[in-house]
């Protein structure tokens, strides 16, 4: 594998995640439990898409085959996205969504925080960027952690049922592959083992103040985003996503 | 030939389109103006927020804005610096307060914004300093909901990145 492939599967790694948890957020849009929220998340999803788009453009330009951001958002199968699984998980109630977002806002921040310091260029302006975006998105979901978790018995039993379905798709955020490996070599991304050791502490702390547990999934964690193996939800998102690109590909605003 | 601060009080014209009394240069989103012959010029903008939906339309107007005054243009957008509110003008800083959205109250470099517990944030209608977050995202990526514990009126804050 050379550089610039391990740089395009990082490349389409972040823009899908991007592009997928804006996509699942999208679907809140008139349906909150109050105008804020609803509000919130859709803003939240609107910084998700624009960090897709600067990243999935890098991509096309990285791939070198003339694919632009379009072409690689609604031009791949299941199979050739490479966002994580928990992305994809469906919005379920309020408290799904939220936990949902945490973990992952945890793990962006940590992210973007050592992209920072990336030897690309590229990598290095997108993180600046968009670390002022993730930090109002991490404050909003970790809030709302602690406020439903600590808050009645009905909102904390609801939050820990989400981090008990949820938390078996955190393992893969970190998972290490051909590419991971010679770019943090390069010193493009940061160790993804150290990263995981912040996003244990920071993720651990909030759990704690919102007297959640964190779930015993006896050492299990579901994988496969890297190979393109995803769970069924996937399929349904490109479907809705997809179907105008694809049935008139030459349609125009 | 046409001097840079003659090519910044023309485009004073175009306004963002969210919030019709800042120009793109109050606002502080121009970052460059480059000639490439003396007819050519190529303007560099940078987005507020990744996904913010106006930049299409500021670009078209900073096209057309340039071509009625018989300028070749081509714009491009760059992410780099990043945007921070910093770089909003003091005469958009007054036209914000006037039209009802409260400034970035710090700069920011003072971490205090993040938290919610910004003490500076006062009241554009009645100044008070009586004022409490409601929500971190409001009607805009760029803006937070306020509301004053004098006048209780809801006001938008123009928060810090």
């Amino acid at each position: 594998m050379t550089k610039d492939e391990a740089l395009f599967e990082f490349l389409l790694r972040t823009g899908d995640n991007g592009l997928v948890l804006a996509q699942r957020l999208g679907e809140w849009c008139g349906h909150a439990h109050q105008l804020e929220s609803d509000i919130a998340l859709t803003n939240v999803a609107l910084d998700n898409i624009g960090q897709a788009r600067m990243a999935l453009t890098e991509a096309g330009k990285v791939e070198g085959k003339g694919r632009s951001e379009d072409d690689l958002a609604f031009h791949r199968t299941e199979m050739e996205f490479r966002n994580n699984l928990l992305l994809e998980q469906e919005n379920g109630d309020f408290a799904q969504t939220i936990t949902r977002q945490f973990l992952f806002d945890v793990f962006q921040f940590e992210l973007l925080s050592g992209l920072k310091s990336s030897s690309n260029e590229f990598l290095q302006s997108f993180a600046i960027k968009s670390l002022k975006e993730v930090t109002y998105h991490r404050s909003l979901s970790s809030d709302w952690m602690v406020r439903l978790g600590d808050g009645t018995e009905l909102s904390h039993d609801k939050m820990q049922n989400a981090l008990n379905l949820l938390w078996q798709y955190t393992g893969e955020l970190f998972e290490k592959t051909e590419a991971d490996d010679i770019l943090i070599a390069d010193g493009v991304i940061p160790d993804l083992e150290k990263l995981k050791e912040s996003w244990d502490d920071i993720v651990g702390q909030v759990i704690k103040e919102a007297t959640l547990e964190i779930p015993d999934t006896k050492g299990f964690m579901a994988t496969g985003s890297r190979r393109g193996e995803h769970t069924e939800f996937l399929g349904y998102i490109l479907a809705e996503m997809q179907y105008l690109p694809r049935t008139m590909p030459e349609a125009k605003w | 030939m046409t001097e840079e601060a003659d090519i910044y009080e023309l485009l004073e014209a175009v306004k963002d389109p969210e919030i019709p009394v800042l120009s793109v240069v109050d606002l502080g989103i121009v970052r460059k103006v480059d000639w490439i012959s003396p007819k050519k010029l190529k303007i560099t903008i940078t987005p507020t927020y990744s996904g913010c939906p106006a930049m299409d339309t500021i670009e078209r107007e900073i096209s057309e804005i340039l071509q009625s005054k018989g300028f070749e243009v081509e714009v491009v957008t760059s992410i780099s610096e990043a945007w921070t509110t910093d770089w909003i003008s003091e005469k958009g800083r007054k036209n914000l307060e006037e039209y009802g959205i409260a400034p970035p109250a710090e700069a920011t470099t003072d971490k205090s914004f993040i938290t919610g517990n910004s003490k500076n944030v006062h009241c554009p209608r009645c100044k008070s300093e009586e004022t409490s977050l409601i929500s971190q995202f409001g009607s805009t990526a760029c803006k937070a909901l306020y509301k004053c514990d004098s006048c209780h009126e809801t006001f938008d804050y123009f928060k810090c990145i």
